[in-house]
């Protein structure tokens, strides 16, 4: 344990904290709203928006596009990204590295210019507006996401097994499923699970690709907001938030969280 | 034996290279090809070469409106470094179940959209809700005022965007920080503060330049913040890129704009990574 000023400290992390919290405890408050109304603080409180987000069409279907497209994406994106992370691990070839450079991309690149040359890519393909137009371009723009946390994953992995295990006769596939993959899980878990949270929350790429024909939460949320208020988004959003924590929390419960970030001293 | 390995390894690389090559090389080298394509007016586009694409956006409006997105996205950058470096540091030095809560917090703010970090801020930047009434009921202020549209209220959506992907690229490096390191500074008879700038800061030179290049690049693209945080004089690049296509029907234009983003963008990598480079780094 190192010190720095102790008051400086916890101020600084208090500080910290409060701006980190400050949307949540907004948004929340805004759900909460009796009338249909933004105020903060609410007036009144009363969980209808969340009734009406759980009767209305419109939000329901929302959930349910964005829900199907993070985890197409989250899941084309995981196997894109673990033949890479793993060949990279193995055998760094100069194709090897380019395929890996090539993943990593899209997150060195602003999102706009993404959705952009996917939104050309598509119409010229005759698939603008179509909802595997969208899965495609999310998979490739998380696909760096489980890339980065299987190559820590793989990074924490003692050579020496691997040795042992080939020494034994395990090699190819018979290695990677014996050895490997058991150490590995957890990190594709990590990155599924983060590749699943910005899927879903992304908006730019949803808006441009195809924002006029699927709609998924963030963009409506953003049409709400411009065309109409109601506090149901602010519940869509509390509701989107939870499952986030929850997603994380159970990560945090159960494995240790710490680690599957990069952490290596415990 | 190895054979096998080894067919096996490029057998498995066929469907990333596809994906790669379809998905990610495909869309991006049409619109490089795209950005020297005559526009036709009325909405289209057919294939040619003309730099008319980038002439026009040799005006002084876009030299400005450049200039605004470098200078916002490079102080964003910045600021939410600044903030993430300290953050990091404290939340490696934490106990197990502490650094677990930070973690999950900063995990769970990543999955507002910014459209709704956009928004919460528009709500606790404005006069009638916002926090300017805290200060009122401080004394701090004599009358609520609204913080928001501004060049702050931007910076602060932007900040707030990027710090969770700030804190998540410093954590590996910081976390694997080797304690007797700090510890000898201790000894030697550096105070904390000394410490932290003197040994902690160098030491963990690339992996804060890569941080930076993260933010900058994230908030380079930004586009629902400066719209609903900023005036119009605030709209940056991504802004412009999306009108042109969306609004403006000129598809052509919209990629010389990207393609113009995109170079900025290569160019923060690229400094960036001298800058880690610059001193031999003994992180990872």
């Amino acid at each position: 344990m190192i010190g720095f000023g102790a008051p400086l400290r916890a101020v600084f992390l208090a500080a910290v904290g409060l701006f980190l919290v400050l949307p949540l405890i907004v948004i929340g408050g805004i759900s909460l709203n009796a009338e249909r109304a933004f105020h903060f603080p609410p007036r009144g409180v009363s969980v209808r928006w969340y009734g009406e987000m759980l009767t209305d069409a419109g939000w329901l279907g929302a959930m349910t596009t964005s829900a199907t497209v993070a985890v197409l994406a989250a899941t084309l994106a995981c196997s894109v990204a673990l033949p890479v992370a793993y060949a990279m691990w193995r055998r760094p070839t100069l194709f090897v590295r380019l395929l890996f450079g090539a993943c990593v991309l899209p997150f060195i690149v602003p999102p706009v210019v993404v959705a952009l040359g996917n939104v050309t890519w598509w119409t010229q393909l005759g698939f603008y507006g179509q909802p595997i137009a969208l899965v495609a371009s999310h998979a490739m723009f998380v696909v760096t996401l489980p890339l980065l946390t299987l190559t820590i994953g793989l990074a924490s992995i003692d050579r020496a097994l691997v040795e042992a295990a080939e020494s034994l006769g395990a090699h190819g596939s018979g290695l990677f499923r014996t050895v490997t993959w058991p150490l590995l899980r957890p990190y594709m878990i990590t990155g599924f699970v983060f590749a699943l949270v910005v899927s879903l929350n992304e908006y730019i790429i949803a808006y441009m690709v195809a924002g006029a024909t699927v709609e998924t939460v963030p963009v409506k949320v953003y049409n709400a907001l411009r065309y109409g208020y109601s506090p149901v988004l602010a519940a869509v959003a509390v509701t989107f938030v939870t499952i986030s924590f929850l997603c994380f929390g159970l990560i945090g419960r159960f494995g240790d969280l710490r680690r599957l970030m990069g952490a290596w001293r415990t | 034996m190895m054979g096998i390995a080894q067919s096996g390894g490029r057998t498995v690389l066929v469907w990333p290279s596809l994906a790669v090559a379809f998905l990610l090389i495909a869309p991006f080298g049409l619109m490089v090809m795209l950005s020297f394509w005559l526009r036709v007016p009325g909405g289209t586009y057919e294939p040619g070469f003309t730099f008319d694409n980038y002439a026009a956006l040799l005006t002084p409006f876009y030299a400005s409106r450049a200039m605004l997105t470098l200078g916002l996205a490079a102080l964003a950058g910045a600021v939410a470094v600044a903030i993430a470096f300290p953050l990091t540091w404290f939340i490696c030095q934490m106990g197990r179940r502490a650094q677990t809560w930070w973690l999950v917090v900063i995990l769970g703010t990543l999955s507002l959209s910014e459209v709704l970090v956009a928004f919460s801020w528009s709500v606790l930047l404005s006069r009638s809700a916002g926090i300017s009434n805290l200060f009122v009921w401080l004394g701090l202020l004599e009358v609520p005022i609204a913080l928001t549209p501004s060049g702050g209220a931007v910076l602060t959506g932007l900040v707030y965007v990027t710090l969770p992907y700030a804190v998540l690229v410093l954590y590996p490096t910081l976390s694997r920080l080797d304690p007797a390191l700090v510890e000898a500074a201790h000894s030697m008879g550096a105070r904390p503060l000394r410490a932290f700038f003197g040994v902690a800061v160098p030491v963990c030179r690339p992996a804060i330049a890569a941080t930076f290049v993260l933010c900058v690049v994230f908030s380079l693209g930004a586009f629902v913040t400066p719209q609903v945080l900023g005036r119009p004089e605030h709209w940056t690049l991504a802004v412009m890129v999306t009108d042109a296509a969306l609004q403006r029907a000129n598809v052509p234009m919209a990629a010389a704009l990207a393609i113009l983003l995109l170079l900025a963008s290569l160019a923060f990598v690229a400094i960036a990574g001298r800058i880690g480079r610059g001193q031999s780094g003994t992180t990872q």
